[in-house]
């Protein structure tokens, strides 16, 4: 594999070609931020919070899809990105119910913690409040639809770490949602292995066990770049 | 089949012709106002007259005239017809044996038709969709055999360069360059994609081609395997287009029947065929990524490139994709030669375009122009200016991903770098003209509408981006916008602009932008004044 | 040197950030030489008066009485903070928005009560159609969020801006953030 060099943020860095900015970025200790990405799935470049420039480029690119070019100069913060990254933070409070203060994540949720990260302390975009499900039908866990920002982070693991493929998506647009089986209730599905690490990954309160209270739901990953490990050592 | 049987069928055909051919469109605009009606009456004439020996009555693919339809052409005898019903009909039979027509006619020398240059649309309306041999009769599948016996693949793709044929999608980008990537590209097998998934509100280029003369499109498509290292291709076309998928369907069955398609191809080891995909109706599936994953069964979601498909496509495979008209283009380039395409144009867009010209125009439909016309030329000469004599205002290019061009800037010649430097683009050939009594925030709002309805909800910009500005818009249309709130709009405009995963969602914007860059005031008129310091 | 004219508001919220104030304990001594309390539910003033330099305003708009009351408690006041979730997000006032007055109304008044069950047209401000952040509305100088936001966080902004300084909203993200 080819050795390339090249600098982010100024710093110099070697990279094989294969890798991508935002594994590269990583490893120099330089933070991205991230949200649909999750170390141990493949990479979908849908939230484009860790959209950064390339020096040679007027597009701006996910650095979690992009693969590191040889001479490549990555500027990962600016004011216009981090402008950028707000506006995506505001979109998603804005797009569905985001109770915090209710929700069995307050304080343990990925999107909240990019919302101190990036100082949004208010949403200027007018709030939606669409009619949103909650589906608790299975019987140890629960989906909130409400909570959903549509990383399709349970779509991966289900595909491509549990290999059910319960969870797509469906509908399009804002009217987009997750769904178990052919859109049916979770406990009906016939392929639902009820493994749980759909729940794990979810970056919010979607996904949660059942029976927590406010805050009370904590997620684990620790299991995720392993068993991804093992899948892809075994391939 | 060799080229000897290739030529006989041609001269079969030929020679079975009868003397007149009246010619009744058969495309899908016609049809839903009863051309089948009026074939059938036309039909009953020439039998009740008694001239069936001299006279045939063929259906053919659009003429171009869709907003006067159904159109019905007597070439022979320089006669167009339009608006023809099925109580008229006969009367255009009478009039050939001595009688007189009471059908109105069109003049076949109006710029309508004088100003047109046909190379993709040269056998539109000319010939029977529905059969092989016509197409054979005016050449077809000629440029096939020549390729396979006379060229070796990169001279093909040579040709192809030096025709600087740019995609007709929409964003231009140069075809040849495309082809040798893919046929530079390593991979056990390669596949050749004709994307037929237009969606453009007011556009129907492709689905006329493919209507009135699919073996075009399959011809292409199989001189771009041969080309590339290709031996299946797949037509990707939308559901709402069933008759281009019936055509297609029998074309494919009668070029397979024939051995057009199939293993070794006029006698060589070249070996091609041809799949129809049925898109579900989503405006995204025209992205190239999106497709691709339509076509392998998957969600149509694009994905990030690079890897670009021409590497890393269908089933990790290298893919070539290609628009209809873009395909369709390279017959002509084949028997002219890629000289004689470049001669055609302007520097940097040669040849022609489709474009599919609706709105406030006298004369709506399709009509095919060499580049480097101007808007004005387009839509005063062969449109022939609004139907009402009100003025015109504007004219709407590329669709959801385009802009409004006013009225001030009509000279500006139509290529692709001319119509970006104005703030739209070529897109896919939509043409839609606006007169003065056009609200131009309402046409932003129809295009963003367009965006929320279309947006497959990926990537969050594209996905709430619509929707925040479509209130926005909603709200500045109401009259109870502030100043504040068009700030707030360019703000989105912009951050949607840069941010989208996908081209869908990077042009979103391009409509209110184009709008507010030339009718900012039309924005401004709208909006309250602000409140002191109260309001936000 | 004159006393800042300080005021609280008490829209649609539990009331929990007030207590919150509160719960700056000792540190009030600190501020209460330096305002003049004049309108707020810890005082007994019925008019929201004029010439307010500062205020708090806890709770969501979810009523005619709300929107009233924010349009004139704006044009009265210099530096207007939205003090918690509900008048920064409408918070758990919003949970309501999925569903229409009416099928709030017929819920709380009808189906969930014991006896006399009626929908109160009297005396009770009307609702509004969605419960909506304070910002929809009025501009607001500072968001400091939170449910309630830590007194901490009270504590500094009004020390802050009592010192002649606007704080900034990220030393208030370091202080709170949403839900906590």
């Amino acid at each position: 594999m080819a050795v390339t060099t090249l600098k982010i943020d100024g710093k110099e860095v070697s990279a094989n070609e294969d890798e991508t900015i935002l594994d590269v970025a990583f490893q120099a200790g330089i933070k991205i931020p991230t949200l649909c990405h999750i170390e141990g799935l493949t990479d979908i470049g849908a939230c484009r919070m860790c959209i950064v420039e390339v020096a040679g480029s007027n597009k701006l690119q996910p650095a979690c899809t992009t693969k590191v070019k040889d001479g490549m100069e990555i500027t990962t913060q600016t004011a216009r990105l981090k402008k950028y990254r707000k506006m995506v933070l505001e979109m998603l409070f804005s797009e569905r119910n985001h109770v915090c203060a209710v929700c069995v994540s307050n304080g343990n949720c990925d999107l909240q913690t990019l919302a101190v990260e990036h100082d949004l302390t208010h949403v200027r975009m007018p709030y939606l409040y669409p009619k949103t499900e909650i589906d608790a039908s299975h019987e140890w866990f629960a989906l909130d639809q409400n909570r959903c920002v549509l990383c399709q982070r349970c779509v991966r693991v289900c595909d491509e770490i549990e290999g059910a493929h319960v969870w797509d998506v469906s509908g399009r647009g804002v009217q987009s949602r997750v769904i178990t089986g052919l859109n049916e209730p979770w406990a009906d599905s016939d392929t639902c292995t009820s493994c749980g690490k759909c729940v794990q990954v979810c970056p919010t309160g979607a996904l949660s066990n059942k029976g927590k209270a406010t805050g009370e739901m904590t997620k684990h990953r620790e299991f995720l770049p392993y068993l991804a490990q093992r899948r892809h050592d075994h391939k | 089949m060799l080229l000897e049987e290739l030529t006989a069928i041609a001269e079969k055909t030929r020679s079975e012709r009868k003397e007149i051919s009246v010619r009744c469109c058969m495309s899908s605009g016609c049809i839903s106002s009863q051309a089948e009606e009026i074939k059938k009456a036309l039909e009953m004439a020439v039998t009740e007259k008694n001239l069936g020996e001299k006279v045939e009555i063929r259906q053919v693919g659009c003429m171009g005239l869709c907003g006067k339809g159904p159109i019905v052409s007597v070439e022979s005898e320089g006669l167009i017809y339009s608006d023809v019903t099925p109580e008229n009909a006969a009367s255009i039979i009478d009039a050939l044996a001595g009688g007189k027509a009471v059908a109105s006619q069109a003049d076949p020398t109006h710029p309508f038709f004088t100003r047109q240059m046909l190379v993709v649309r040269s056998n539109g309306g000319r010939i029977d969709p529905d059969k092989i041999e016509d197409y054979i009769e005016a050449g077809g599948y000629s440029a096939l055999y020549r390729v396979i016996h006379e060229y070796a693949p990169d001279q093909v793709i040579n040709e192809v360069m030096k025709s600087g044929l740019r995609g007709r999608g929409g964003a231009g980008f140069p075809s040849g360059l495309k082809w040798s990537t893919v046929a530079k590209a390593k991979g056990d097998r390669k596949y050749i994609v004709c994307n037929g998934d237009e969606g453009d509100p007011g556009a129907f280029m492709d689905r006329s081609i493919l209507e009135g003369d699919p073996h075009v499109v399959i011809e292409g498509m199989a001189i771009a395997g041969y080309a590339v290292g290709a031996s299946l291709g797949y037509i990707y076309v939308r559901a709402e287009y069933p008759l281009a998928i019936s055509r297609l369907q029998l074309a494919i069955k009668h070029a397979k029947r024939i051995g057009l398609l199939g293993d070794g191809i006029f006698d060589s080891t070249f070996n091609f065929n041809v799949e129809i995909r049925i898109g579900a109706g989503a405006f995204v599936c025209g992205e190239e990524t999106a497709l691709i994953a339509s076509i392998e069964g998957r969600r149509g979601q694009p994905r990030p490139r690079p890897p670009f498909p021409a590497e890393s496509g269908l089933w990790g495979r290298p893919t070539l994709i290609n628009n209809v008209e873009s395909l369709a283009n390279i017959v002509p380039i084949i028997n002219k030669g890629g000289e004689w395409y470049a001669s055609l144009g302007t520097e940097k867009s040669k040849g022609t375009k489709v474009f599919a010209l609706t709105g406030k125009i006298r004369n709506n439909g399709l009509i095919e122009v060499p580049m480097g016309i101007t808007i004005r030329q387009i839509v005063e000469d062969l449109g022939g200016g609004t139907p009402d004599g009100k003025k015109i205002k504007a004219v709407q290019t590329g669709g959801p991903s385009g802009g409004c061009i006013p009225v001030e800037l009509f000279d500006t010649p139509v290529d692709y770098e001319s119509l970006m430097k104005v703030g739209s683009i070529m897109g896919s050939g939509g043409m839609v003209v606006m007169d003065e009594d056009t609200n131009m925030v309402d046409v932003a709002k129809f295009y963003m509408e367009f965006c929320v309805e279309e947006s497959c909800g990926k990537c969050i910009p594209c996905r709430v981006g619509t929707v925040q500005m479509l209130n926005l818009l909603k709200m500045i249309l109401e009259r109870k916008a502030t100043i504040r709130d068009l700030e707030a709009l360019e703000e989105l405009c912009e951050m949607v602009q840069n941010t989208s995963l996908c081209g869908l969602g990077q042009t979103a914007p391009n409509p209110v932008v184009s709008t507010l860059k030339y009718f900012r005031n039309e924005y401004l008129e709208l909006l309250q004044p602000l409140p002191g310091e109260i309001i936000a | 040197m004159s006393k800042t004219r300080f005021a609280t508001v008490w829209m649609d919220g539990c009331s929990g950030c007030h207590m919150s104030f509160l719960d700056m304990d000792e540190r009030i001594l600190q501020i209460a030489p330096l305002i003049d309390l004049v309108y707020s539910p810890l005082v007994d003033a019925k008019v929201f008066p004029e010439n307010v330099d500062v205020v708090l305003i806890e709770g969501a708009v979810s009523s005619e009485e709300d929107l009233e009351k924010i349009l004139k408690v704006r044009t009265r006041s210099k530096f207007l903070i939205a003090l918690g979730d509900c008048a920064v997000t409408s918070n758990v006032p919003g949970m309501r928005n999925q569903f229409t007055v009416e099928e709030v109304e017929t819920r709380a008044y009808i189906e969930n009560a014991g006896y006399n069950q009626h929908i109160p047209h009297e005396v009770i401000p009307a609702l509004l159609p969605k419960s909506r952040p304070v910002h929809e509305f009025v501009n607001v100088d500072l968001f400091v969020p939170g449910c309630p936001p830590p007194a901490d966080a009270i504590f500094h902004v009004l020390s802050e801006l009592l010192a002649g300084r606007v704080p900034d909203a990220t030393e208030v993200s370091k202080l709170t953030r949403f839900g906590k």
